[in-house]
């Protein structure tokens, strides 16, 4: 498919300094091995001093940033490879910034007329100068238990808690404040977890089929990342219009947010059949056990072809 | 091209059918019993921030090699190809070069050890006698004693052979035999069966401390009469910063003690050469177990170490290592006292660690996402335990970053602590128990 036309020179970047280099390193090795699957040359560069002397000399057509987490995909590092001049696979850094922030893309998706669940984002120092109980027991009030209290960035659901007891929320605090400096809290919308991935190849954004996660407790970092404790249904096991509902879900955030060329929205589906929009990822995770490429392989994708149709289309815009 | 998704485009794969799910492991059903308990920690994977340059690593157990004469060193290596190849390149015996096993025997006569060549069987590196004496010693659900907080890696070995492990409380001068006694005879009583007592005596790991030489005798004494084994450690012996060497308990009692040595620390890890000394008739069984599981241990490597030992000054090299870890503890110690005054610490010494115990209310593990966003990584306490203690504590390694990277990394771990317990105090939570099992990072995490 790709023989009349020059193999594509990628720098996928992987790694960085964020709590989430593991699961970055995994990604990039994923997608590095299948781009090469299709004769593109590849690089795959750490996050590090050496990073712009090594893009100078490489000169690759392209980067792909595979960081999970902080400046990867909070839109520092595509700010950086901006200015180097450097064409950057996906999301812009400015919407990147909006996507990453999860409480202010909660608030657009939902301008944009998307159900997420009621929240509050409150920074640390808030709860030091009102005083922590107060407003904890304000929120419990407000928003009714259980409770979902989150960073208001980062992914793995790293210094996630569901709270479904008021004695357990200032602890969930504690953790979740260890990763950042801001908290979502929001209410725990039950239903079906989803997860869909949103793509574009040159011919406009498109949904591929939804995954069903299925836990038998939280969907933690050990739920993501060892294979047997997550079942996974692709596609989700969801009626044809309600599946036709999340999809449309997922492409009206990525539409909202701004995004492009890939995405991945996590939603949860009550008993009405209503998607609830948590949150969306620009850089979403690519290992073994990940939802992108369960749900690509699901609708027949080979990976290594998809991926670079996506380099493809970025080259050519 | 651009794909689409639908059935003409299919290129790999099944599409499933809408009710069946996956797990993605389809040997799932396969594992055995003690393969389910394993997790995939997110513990770890913050570790795996631990070996960027811009972290100061409090957490591995990696020696400094700086020091070490390269030059000679690859000249001995070419020497064992060289000269020796046809024994180095091919199988051999499944209790180790004998030439090695006398050599063994000088380096634990420091220790007071008089053994005989044929009571030495070589490992790859003690982690592996560790595997074997546990293999060949326990059933599941059979009880292991061991100090509280205990080596990770030992505890891992425990785990993986379904061993229990009760914690037996140490204080400056080790484990406490009062409490060893009472335990043995709680054990005893609740008809347990008790297979060995695993323990550190020499700068432990995590503790810091050494078993005195006046409880030596006692704790060999009580063992003695509870029928339990002793399983002594001894990785850190000869890395004391003052005076001589520690008699062994080995060198106490011949019967009675299993004795685990390697040169991964007084000098180097790569080779993974370690060995274990044993009463003949427990030695024959860890030979089988070596022929088992590897029918013999590395010829080059044995090779290799017997060579240094023949023709390097491996007592000025020991020395060497002795003076600049003194100098890493010192900056250690020196830092947490200027930076960290609401903790507590254990001084060792000798070895390559201190047990740093936090101020109250704070979580080690549930701190550790802020210390690694501020640069600074050690190990969580509940690691050192089988059971979810220690959430409390915290080991810092001095082995592996220069005096001025560690005094570094306690001033960054002082604004982690003092955030952490403004925040501890804030929302008033006081340390909640955590059964969670906390991995250690690997050693090689600098």
């Amino acid at each position: 498919m790709t023989a009349a036309t020059p193999a594509p020179r990628v720098v996928v970047l992987a790694g960085g300094l964020s709590h989430e280099r593991d699961v970055s390193l995994r990604s990039g090795r994923r997608v590095a091995e299948a781009l090469r699957s299709t004769g593109a040359e590849v690089v795959l560069h750490d996050v590090d001093a050496d990073l712009a002397a090594s893009l100078r000399e490489l000169g690759p057509d392209l980067v792909w940033p595979l960081l999970h987490g902080a400046t990867g995909e909070d839109g520092s590092v595509r700010d950086v490879l901006s200015l180097l001049g450097i064409r950057v696979l996906g999301t812009g850094a400015r919407q990147s910034r909006i996507a990453w922030d999860k409480p202010i893309a909660k608030t657009v998706v939902a301008r944009a007329g998307l159900a997420t669940p009621e929240f509050v984002a409150l920074p640390q120092t808030l709860f030091r100068e009102l005083g922590a109980h107060r407003i904890l027991d304000a929120m419990v009030a407000h928003l009714g238990l259980p409770l979902v209290v989150k960073p208001s960035s980062g992914g793995s659901a790293l210094g996630v808690t569901l709270v479904t007891a008021p004695e357990d929320l200032p602890a969930a605090m504690v953790e979740c404040f260890a990763y950042s400096d801001v908290a979502l809290v929001e209410r725990a919308v039950t239903g079906t977890e989803v997860a869909v991935s949103v793509l574009d190849t040159g011919s406009g954004p498109f949904a591929l089929p939804a995954v069903e996660i299925v836990t038998d407790g939280p969907y933690d970092y050990d739920a993501r990342y060892n294979p047997g404790r997550t079942e996974y249904f692709v596609p989700a096991r969801l009626s044809d219009e309600v599946a036709g509902r999340v999809a449309g879900a997922a492409l009206a955030a990525h539409a909202a947010l701004g995004l492009a060329r890939l995405s991945r929205t996590d939603l949860i589906v009550d008993a009405d059949g209503t998607p609830w929009f948590l949150e969306v990822n620009v850089a979403p995770g690519m290992t073994e056990t990940s939802l992108l490429p369960q749900a690509a392989e699901a609708a027949g994708y080979d990976l290594g072809a998809l991926y670079r149709a996506l380099v493809d289309a970025e080259l050519d815009a | 091209m651009t794909p689409q998704p639908g059935p003409d485009r299919v290129t790999v794969g099944q599409p499933p059918s809408a009710a069946a799910g996956t797990r993605l492991d389809p040997w799932l059903g396969s594992y055995a019993e003690r393969t389910h308990g394993m997790k995939a920690s997110e513990i770890r994977a913050l570790f795996a921030v631990a070996n960027r340059p811009e972290v100061v690593s409090l957490a591995g157990g990696m020696p400094f090699l700086d020091g070490l004469p390269l030059d000679t060193l690859s000249r001995l290596a070419a020497d064992v190809v060289a000269k020796r190849g046809l024994q180095a390149l091919q199988y051999g015996s499944g209790q180790g070069d004998e030439t090695l096993r006398e050599q063994i025997l000088d380096v634990m006569a420091l220790e007071a050890i008089s053994a005989h060549p044929d009571d030495v069987v070589v490992t790859t590196g003690s982690q592996q006698a560790l595997d074997y004496v546990t293999r060949i010693f326990c059933d599941p659900g059979d009880v292991v004693v061991a100090e509280a907080p205990s080596y990770v890696g030992a505890l891992g070995v425990f785990r993986a052979y379904q061993a229990d492990v009760v914690h037996v409380p140490i204080d400056a001068s080790g484990l406490i035999p009062e409490a060893l006694e009472q335990t043995l005879a709680r054990l005893k009583a609740d008809g347990r069966r008790v297979k060995f007592l695993y323990t550190i005596p020499n700068f432990h790991n995590p503790a810091g401390v050494s078993l005195s030489v006046e409880r030596r005798p006692r704790i060999l004494e009580i063992c003695r009469r509870y029928g339990v084994l002793v399983v002594e450690d001894n990785a850190y012996g000869l890395l004391g910063f003052d005076g001589d060497p520690t008699p062994a308990m080995r060198s106490m009692d011949d019967e009675g003690v299993l004795y685990l040595g390697t040169f991964s620390k007084t000098f180097a890890p790569g080779y993974r050469v370690g060995w274990v000394v044993a009463p003949h008739a427990v030695r024959e069984k860890l030979v089988l177990a070596s022929e088992s599981a590897i029918l013999c241990p590395s010829n080059a490597a044995q090779i290799a170490i017997s060579t240094y030992l023949a023709t390097c000054d491996w007592r000025g090299q020991i020395k060497q290592y002795r003076e600049m870890y003194r100098e890493r503890r010192d900056a250690m110690v020196g830092a947490l006292s200027e930076h960290l005054p609401d903790c507590s610490w254990t001084v060792p010494d000798g070895g390559f660690y201190t047990w740093v115990r936090l101020p109250e209310g704070l979580d080690a593990k549930e701190m550790l996402p802020r210390a690694v966003t501020a640069r600074v990584a050690y190990v969580p306490g509940t690691a050192f335990y089988f059971d979810g203690q220690g959430a409390d504590h915290m080991r810092l390694s001095f082995c592996y970053p220069t005096p001025e990277r560690i005094r570094e990394g306690v001033r960054r771990l002082a604004t982690v602590v003092s955030g952490e317990a403004e925040l501890v105090e804030l929302f008033g939570t006081a340390g909640h128990p955590d059964t969670e099992q906390v991995q250690a990072p690997s050693p090689d995490l600098a």
